[in-house]
């Protein structure tokens, strides 16, 4: 058999424990969403429970919180969200990256500021917007200061870039118009660009924890994280055990979605041009 | 009236002119081939010809027809480009249907899902599919219909991209060097089934390309573009044989023709033996003289001819070129030889160098070619 050269060793072993480092208070989760309350608070610290209590666990956390509603929230806002950048961002970056305006350069410095202007600073004046609309506690606050994103605008367009102008030409002479190009020839070569976002877009907004606090104070629009945080605050206390649980139950959707589509994930973010 | 007439297109890139006054004619049927070196404008022309790009002033008629406020799509001008441009997410046979669903479907017709239930449209697909697959048939690329471009070699895709433009029978056929993405082998092969095509659809085509051994091989005429200004448009004998222009001499042939800097004193051209009179009216100074290779001729004996010396023999088959430096005013000479005229030749022997003066052609210090006294210049056998 032949010897694996040492660099190699060191490679694997530095990466291997990078992987732990950031895989651990995962486990943890997994290892404590098992433990019953005396296991939980007992000053040694072990991953393999004494006793298995996650089916008690697990039926604790669906018992107190609302999962299916806490779910279908996320879905819904997820989708929604990330239905309304795309139908947005599309159009939009094909203008600025294919078609000659006088506008184009201004549009561009103005993706660039928002690119560099965060939620947190737009918050409170969105706030009151929505309040004074009588929208708070509603899917509208949750997704409409999401549906245009900018970041979407510029990775579209950098993607869109890379398309080469004959193709739009041939379209053209072919007798289609500019919005039949983009849904007839840039759609369907966008998808790489557009299962990239939607890790982006779907991960930050399943996880957000900030907006959907902040307009949201009713239980049948809260979105996963939310959901979990009215549980701690109100039902489990400190039932650790069956908070874990719930987080491990809201955070498998993502982690099952990404295995299973794991390949057109990595295509999508490697792939920038087209094969011709 | 013409197919196709251009009038006075000028087009400018930030203060860069690209045309300077480009006008053509391209007659029913004809074969026309745009030939320059790269950047000299030829892709832009045939840009704004298709109604892709704008012409800051100029005109443009197809058929007598005024082009200018008639959008891409309804000029019936079809293209195919140097990178075939594709629909990468269709298979050849949706490829070549495209610019037929898009003329003969209505708009809502064209929708998924809702257009295939609306009547009237299902003759009109299978029109479309039987007109694709004759075409496709005319091209022999019956058995790719159902393979997307990634799936096809260069070859196979400037076939379908053939197919896609001439499927909806153009007033107008532009090609933008459609074969130079292609091996050699190849496009010797694919120049001749384009002509073949032409010939049989008889559409006016404008064909643009780099490569002046194509154009040459190719077109009825040949308009030759150097810099924005179209400076010939001829036969390809004429190009040759008679051209217009020091830059058109330049750019055609192969090897390039030989250039020497000469004198034009009170009506003749003084350079060594040769001296043939001006027709034309030339102030004294320096004019250009041009021979090509062919008539240029080495004698190893060095007693007639030029005294020079040969710097480099290139062999290539069934003729050697033989590049070679004139030892009086220190000019390079190319002769292009028979094999058996270059048999006693190496490189850095000395050689007489025998110009052909009936053969040269004299060009004024702008370029302008200078006519001759009859007699001094013979039509040359043909090459």
């Amino acid at each position: 058999m032949n010897s694996i050269p040492a660099g190699r060793i060191i490679r694997f072993a530095l990466l291997s424990l990078g992987a732990l480092m950031i895989l651990a208070p995962y486990i943890f989760m997994i290892s404590t969403a098992g433990k019953t309350q005396s296991d939980i608070f007992t000053s040694s610290l072990s991953l393999i429970p004494q006793r298995f209590y996650f089916a008690e666990n697990f039926a604790k956390a669906f018992a107190k919180v609302p999962m299916a509603t806490l779910l279908w929230n996320g879905v819904v806002v997820c989708g929604l969200i990330f239905f309304f950048q795309v139908v947005v961002a599309i159009p939009c970056a094909y203008a600025m990256a294919k078609l000659k305006f006088r506008a184009a350069q201004l549009m561009m410095v103005l993706v660039m500021l928002g690119l560099l202007v965060p939620i947190h600073a737009t918050a409170l004046p969105l706030y009151v917007a929505f309040d004074r609309m009588s929208l708070l506690n509603s899917y509208t606050s949750l997704v409409a200061p999401f549906t245009i994103s900018v970041f979407a605008i510029f990775m579209f367009l950098q993607f869109f870039r890379a398309m080469p102008d004959d193709l739009l030409h041939a379209a053209r002479l072919d007798g289609m118009s500019e919005l039949g190009i983009v849904a007839r020839v840039i759609v369907p070569n966008a998808w790489p660009a557009v299962t990239a976002f939607a890790i982006f877009s779907v991960v930050a907004h399943w996880n957000d924890l900030y907006w959907p606090l902040i307009v949201v104070s009713k239980q049948a629009y809260a979105t996963p994280p939310l959901g979990l945080m009215y549980f701690r605050a109100a039902e489990a206390g400190d039932d650790y055990g069956a908070l874990m649980a719930a987080t491990l139950i809201i955070t498998l959707p993502l982690v099952a979605a990404f295995l299973l589509a794991q390949k057109r994930f990595v295509e999508g973010i490697t792939m920038t041009g087209l094969k011709g | 009236m013409s197919a196709l007439s251009l009038r006075g297109l000028k087009k400018s890139f930030g203060g860069n002119a690209i045309l300077n006054g480009v006008s053509l004619d391209v007659e029913a049927g004809e074969f026309i081939a745009l030939v320059g070196p790269s950047g000299c404008g030829k892709s832009t022309l045939l840009r704004i010809l298709a109604g892709l790009d704008h012409a800051d002033s100029g005109e443009i008629f197809v058929s007598g027809r005024d082009m200018s406020p008639v959008a891409a799509a309804d000029r019936n001008i079809a293209m195919v480009f140097q990178s075939y441009a594709l629909y990468p997410h269709l298979t050849a046979g949706q490829n070549i249907a495209v610019p037929l669903a898009m003329k003969r479907l209505s708009r809502s017709q064209r929708l998924p899902l809702v257009g295939s239930l609306l009547p009237g449209q299902k003759e009109i697909r299978t029109g479309i599919a039987h007109d694709v697959r004759e075409m496709a048939g005319l091209l022999k690329i019956d058995h790719l219909l159902d393979r997307k471009p990634g799936q096809m070699s260069g070859g196979q895709r400037q076939r379908v991209a053939l197919a896609r433009a001439m499927v909806r029978h153009p007033s107008i056929f532009l090609m933008d060097e459609p074969l130079s993405n292609l091996d050699a082998n190849l496009r010797v092969h694919a120049r001749g089934e384009i002509v073949e095509l032409h010939r049989r659809a008889g559409v006016p085509t404008l064909y643009v390309t780099h490569d002046q051994a194509e154009a040459l091989s190719m077109a009825d005429r040949v308009a030759v573009m150097i810099g924005g200004n179209l400076l010939q448009l001829a036969a390809p004998d004429v190009i040759y044989n008679d051209p217009a222009h020091i830059e058109v001499a330049r750019f055609v042939g192969q090897p390039r023709i030989n250039i020497i800097p000469a004198l034009a004193e009170n009506g003749r051209v003084g350079f060594e033996g040769i001296r043939p009179a001006l027709l034309e009216k030339v102030a004294n100074g320096p004019v250009s003289l041009g021979i090509r290779p062919e008539f240029v001729k080495l004698s190893p004996s060095g007693r007639s001819g030029l005294a020079g010396r040969i710097e480099r023999l290139e062999f290539l088959g069934s003729e050697v070129i033989a590049h070679c430096r004139l030892d009086a005013s220190g000019d390079s000479v190319v002769a292009k030889l028979a094999p058996q005229e270059a048999r006693d030749l190496i490189a850095g022997m000395k050689v007489g160098v025998v110009l052909a003066p009936e053969q040269a052609m004299v060009f004024g210090p702008e370029g302008k070619r200078l006519r001759i006294a009859a007699g001094a210049r013979q039509e040359p056998a043909y090459v």
